[in-house]
Parts: C-alpha cells; structure tokens; sequence
C-alpha cells in the first residue's frame, strides 16, 4: 500500500504547504479541476471544503477523488453539520476506500449563516468524537469498538483559532482534539506572529506535547486596505496593524504588497510551525505568484498520491 | 414548564366546521395558565369570542394538569359518558394536554396553541429554553448549563470556534453556552471535567414515541 503522502512530507521535514479549495456548486467541475492543476506542485495536499458556511457544493469526498486522480494529495473535510454518525462513517471508509488518506474534522458552520437556513442541524458527534472514530478506525474499529472488514490509515487533523479571547478554553479544546488523535492542526487565519507564538507556548501548561502535532497556520494575504479594514471588522480576534493598513492604501500595487507582506510572514512562521495553510476565499489564483516571492519552487510531481484506479 | 404561545382566532375559527356549534373549552391550571395561554381568563376569553361567531360554548373548565387523564376524567366525565352532548372541543393546553383530551374523546379536539418548548421562566411572558428533554442529563459536569440546549449545535466537548467575547456566532446576542459553563466551572473549582473527553452522547431517549412505565422499569 502506498503511504500517506502529506504524513511522509513532514516527517522529512519539509516546510508543509498547504491550501483551501472550494468544490462548484453544480457539476460542472471545470474551474475546479484547472484550479487544481495550477496549485499541482506548489502545494503539498489541498483542503476540499464541506459545505463551507453551510453554503451547498459539491461534496468533499467527490472533490477529494478527483484531486487524488489528478494525482494531487487532498483532505477530506469533514463536519458533522449534515450528517450522523453513520452517515460520517460511511464516508470516511468510502473515501479511504477511494484512496483518500488525509481527515480535517471540524463541526460545521451552522445552517442560518447559509444558504438553507431552514435545515435540519444534526451535530450527532463534535469534532473531538470525529477525531476518535477516526482513530478508531485507524485501529481497524467502528465507532462501538467492533471490526471492520478493512480498517483505514487516515493522517487525521483539526483546526484551533490562536485569535480567540479566552486562550484557556481555546487550549482545553485543543487538547481534547490532541487527546483523541489530532495528528495536525489548520488555524484559523493569522497575522500577528507574537501572539500566535505565545499561544503555543502555553501547550506545556495544558499537557499538550507540541512535537506530537504538526501546525499549519492559517494564511490569507491582503488585497487592499479595506480588506485588511474588512477582516480586522468581521474577523474575532485579528487586529491588521494600523501601520500595514497605511502601508496598502499608500501602496501603488496593494495586491502585490499583500502578497509580499503574506511571504514575509510565511518565511518567519519557518521557526515557528511545520507549514502553512492558504486560504484565498476563492483567489486561489494568487497561491503560486504567493509561493514564488516567498521563495518556494514547483515541484514536479509524479503522481505519487494513491488514485482511485490503483 | 411547557411553554405555549396562542393560534390566532382566525386559525381556531378555521377548524370549526359550520355544523359544530355546541363547543367545551378545556383549559390547564398549569403550564398554560402561567403562559397565559390557557388559564381561566384566557378560556373566559375564548368563550366570549365563540360566542359571537355564533357557537354556543356549553361547557368550560380549566383541568388542575390537562397532561394528567385522571383529572381529565373527573372534570370532563360528562362529555366522556354521552350525558353532555357536545360536537367539539376546544383544549388550550399543550400538545401534550391536547393528546391526553383527545384520547380521552371519540369528538374532535381541536388545539388553541402552539407548543414551543421545555422552558423556564424569566418573567411574565418572557420564556427561555434551557432544557431540551435529552433523556440523559450530563449537567453535573457542566456547572448546571445545559449545552445540548444552549448550544446551537449541541456540542457536549467545549465550544466551537466561533465563539468570541463570550457571545455565540450563531447569534451574536445569545451568550456562548460554552463561556458561560467554563466561567462557572472555573468558580466552582471544576475545571477538570472540561478537560476530560466525552463519548458520542446517546440519542436513542429522543426517539419517538417514548413512553415509560417506571414501575415495570423498577422491576426489570
């Protein structure tokens, strides 16, 4: 069997790179797929959203198979939103099934923000218990404990938000998630270096083993001032720096400098986490000219990653 | 309590059938009197608005619990052995009095309310669910606050992350379920139990229809 692709990168220590892309709503996957082929080599594996913010796409097991045909690493995101602890378990040794070897547990953002404000929530597991029926499955077990015909070696993760204002209850949650298996996380977006520093510092205090974990930190760069405004508004916790807001609106090319500020940070979080996690909120267009100021380089991948057909 | 809000008149109006004329208006001494929704004023209320449809309202009483078919039985006996010939009835209960009335009927029983929720309340008419019936209490761990009810998305291990300023994201003027129960926790000097994990709750107490015999399940 081939091995994961995303946990062997990492374990060579290569700075992971990692990025966010959102399945069509509908079938027409044109978009999708030549989005793919684009971020093919810059990226090290590629999130397929779930619904995200409970606005209906393509589903992420769909997006996933896809991406690994194309020969691309992918992870499943998974939310228990919209589905039930059976319906969870079906998909996950479905995907593995299809060659799927990465899981991003999250709960869901829920149904009012979206699209169909009148469904019906499920949210029979959280992202913890997610998390520890992935590792059970990894153990060859369904959620009641009993054998499956054919267990998984799923490469399982969750998300934490460095931002969050009560930092305690952010680490309580986290080391609920590392307890049960989280093997990576995905951070909500971030800006300010210190304070992302000084909330990792503080895993010891909770029991938390840092070197158990591999953090990819949430990076979306800045288009303009008024994005930067935008986000610092509608985003809990993130404060852009009046100085950088001053900085793009002085700027004759603010999208550039974004990106270049953008690379500047993701060449400082070298010393501080394993990788990184891009989330351009549809400009997935922006991750390769990101990734070369940075100073990263194309890979050529040989399709590595297990396909479906294999 | 059961809280309970009233159907528009107009609603009510609606289920009567032209040929039922003679009505009983059963109301509930409990739930629905402190809703205000099925009280002795509120049945007097009823009664006067019948009338001047041009039903004629023959019988009215307000059951000490309409949930309860004893009561039921004593104070609708009439109706239920044929000596008070009625063609409908009118319960301003909850559903579950509604349940319990018509059971108890071969006539139509028709609802005056609308039943919304296991609820406390804050003062007059203003009514708050924090309990949601689950069938398996696990409040002993979160100091009393109820995250199955107070957390949208029932989360039973800790908040999700869009929790910020203590407020929920769901509804920025809703507290977070999950600040409240770690601030109290906190006071309380129980901090341990948010950092122990809890298995998939089981559901199976909400599947529908329950019913239970307590004194079988002693036995068993």
């Amino acid at each position: 069997m081939k091995m994961n692709r995303l946990k062997e990168r990492l374990k060579t220590g290569k700075f992971i790179i990692t990025a966010e892309l959102e399945p069509p709503k509908g079938t027409d996957i044109k978009a999708f797929v030549s989005k793919a082929e684009m971020l093919k080599g810059w990226v090290d594996a590629l999130n397929v959203t779930d619904n995200q913010r409970a606005m209906l796409r393509l589903s992420s097991a769909a997006g996933c198979t896809i991406l690994q045909n194309m020969g691309i690493d992918s992870v499943f995101q998974v939310t228990s939103r919209d589905r039930n602890r059976l319906a969870i378990q079906s998909d996950l040794l479905g995907v593995y099934a299809l060659g799927i070897r990465n899981v991003l547990a999250i709960s869901g953002d829920y149904p009012t923000l979206g699209d169909h404000p009148g469904a019906k929530i499920v949210y029979d597991l959280d992202s913890v218990q997610i998390l520890d029926l992935v590792s059970l499955m990894n153990k060859g077990l369904d959620l009641k404990e009993r054998l499956l015909d054919g267990g998984t070696e799923f490469f399982q993760g969750a998300v934490f938000n460095p931002n969050i204002d009560i930092i305690e209850l952010q680490l309580i949650k986290l080391k609920l998630k590392v307890d049960q298996g989280a093997k990576f996380f995905q951070t909500q977006i971030i800006y300010d270096l210190e304070k992302f520093q000084r909330f990792l510092d503080q895993f010891d205090q909770y029991g938390i083993d840092r070197d158990s974990v591999a953090i990819f930190a949430g990076i979306l760069p800045l288009r303009s001032a008024k994005n930067a405004i935008f986000i610092n508004k509608n985003v809990p916790g993130i404060m852009i720096p009046q100085k950088t807001i001053d900085r793009l609106a002085n700027s004759s090319d603010p999208k550039r400098l974004g990106l270049e500020l953008a690379a500047d940070f993701i060449n400082k979080l070298k010393d501080v986490c394993e990788g990184i996690h891009i989330m351009t909120v549809g400009r997935e267009q922006i991750i390769p000219e990101l990734l070369d100021i940075a100073g990263f380089k194309r890979e050529d991948i040989t399709q590595d990653c297990i396909k479906t057909t294999t | 309590m059961n809280i309970t809000t009233k159907k528009p008149l107009e609603e009510i109006l609606s289920f009567i059938e032209a040929h039922e004329v003679r009505l009983a208006i059963f109301g509930c001494g409990t739930c629905a009197t402190s809703c205000q929704t099925g009280g002795e004023t509120q049945v007097e209320e009823l009664k006067k608005a019948l009338e001047k449809q041009g039903k004629e309202v023959i019988f009215t009483s307000v059951v000490e619990i309409l949930c309860d078919s004893r009561l039921i039985k004593k104070h609708a006996r009439d109706i239920i052995n044929g000596s008070l010939k009625v063609d409908a009835v009118l319960s301003m209960g909850c559903g579950g009095g509604n349940a319990a009335l018509s059971d108890m009927l071969d006539i139509p029983v028709y609802p005056t309310n609308n039943s919304l929720f296991l609820g406390s309340v804050r003062r007059l008419g203003q009514f708050e669910e924090k309990c949601s019936q689950c069938g398996n209490c696990i409040t002993y761990r979160t100091a009393g606050i109820c995250p199955v009810t107070r957390c949208p998305k029932g989360l039973i291990n800790g908040p999700c992350g869009g929790s910020y300023s203590g407020k929920c994201e769901v509804d920025p003027d809703r507290d977070c379920a999950w600040v409240l129960i770690y601030n109290k926790l906190k006071k309380q000097g129980k901090l341990h139990y948010m950092l122990k994990y809890y298995k998939p709750k089981s559901y199976r107490y909400v599947l529908k229809p329950q019913k239970i015999d307590t004194l079988k399940n002693e036995n068993e």
